[in-house]
């Protein structure tokens, strides 16, 4: 079985109105129906392994919204033993420390992603 | 009491864009405020009325459960909410972006118009923000 690396720059692109980000969240129907997958945090995407986020609470008038639950997802991600890796310069570039991420996530240094590609068949970036 | 005019390009489910127009306009609702929205493109598909909410097997969510926010709904509510504050909020799509995508079929309260529609909101406006598509 061909091995997958979902690579995810983009962040909160469209977390409020689906609820979840769409490329973790492809990532995870993927693993879902039986394929070989990991994915790849780097750039402001690095911020979803955080664990004290929240974005709930936006209402517009009456209609509330539930809003994304990052901390949730990430962790569905690490149970369902999907390989998450983050990239522990964008992390230190943004003043994350270790202590704040979710348990699970493996951290990887920028000159380590080329030859975590070339471990992967298909690359997909989001 | 002022009056704003807000532009809006990017189609729903795209964009953080999105959902920060929408808190602007909230907010200046909630202040007092005078609002146009001008939708342009793909925000022409914001109040389209056939958008439909789903479960979510991921999340492990049913339909209800997931409660699934369509932007149409949020324009529905800000329409009310400008009613409950005495404001007037126009929420205008232009035609041609509306027909290019048949999207026609919007939620209550939408208008239709074309860009002289949204110069003259502009020029009847205190403040102008475009937030355009990147």
């Amino acid at each position: 079985m061909a091995r997958y690396l979902s690579i995810i720059d983009s962040a909160y692109r469209a977390t409020i109105e689906e609820q979840d980000d769409t490329a973790v969240w492809f990532t995870h129907a993927m693993k879902n129906g039986g394929a070989d997958v990991s994915i790849l945090l780097r750039g402001d995407a690095v911020n979803y392994a955080v664990s004290n986020q929240d974005a709930k609470g936006v209402r517009f008038g009456a209609r509330t919204v539930k809003g994304p639950d990052m901390v949730r997802d990430i962790k569905a991600v690490v149970e369902k033993k999907i390989p998450l890796y983050a990239v522990a310069d964008d992390l230190a570039e943004r003043g994350i420390s270790i202590s704040q991420l979710i348990p699970g996530v493996e951290q990887i240094q920028r000159r380590g992603i080329a030859k975590l590609i070339d471990g992967h068949d298909h690359i997909l970036t989001w | 009491m002022a009056t704003i005019t807000i532009g809006i390009m990017d189609p729903p489910y795209e964009s953080a864009n999105t959902p920060t127009a929408f808190r602007l306009v909230e907010a200046a609702i909630r202040k007092g405020h005078n609002v146009n929205v001008f939708c342009y493109e793909g925000a022409t598909a914001l109040g389209y009325a056939g958008q439909k909410q789903h479960p979510n097997a991921v999340h492990g969510a049913s339909l209800e459960e997931e409660d699934h926010p369509n932007p149409k709904e949020w324009i529905e509510s800000l329409l009310a909410f400008a009613g409950e504050k005495k404001v007037k909020l126009v929420w205008c799509n232009c035609g041609l972006c509306v027909d290019e995508r048949g999207v026609e079929n919007q939620v209550e309260g939408v208008c239709r118009g074309s860009p002289v529609d949204a110069w003259k909101y502009a020029e009847g406006s205190d403040g102008v923000l475009l937030i355009g598509t990147e």
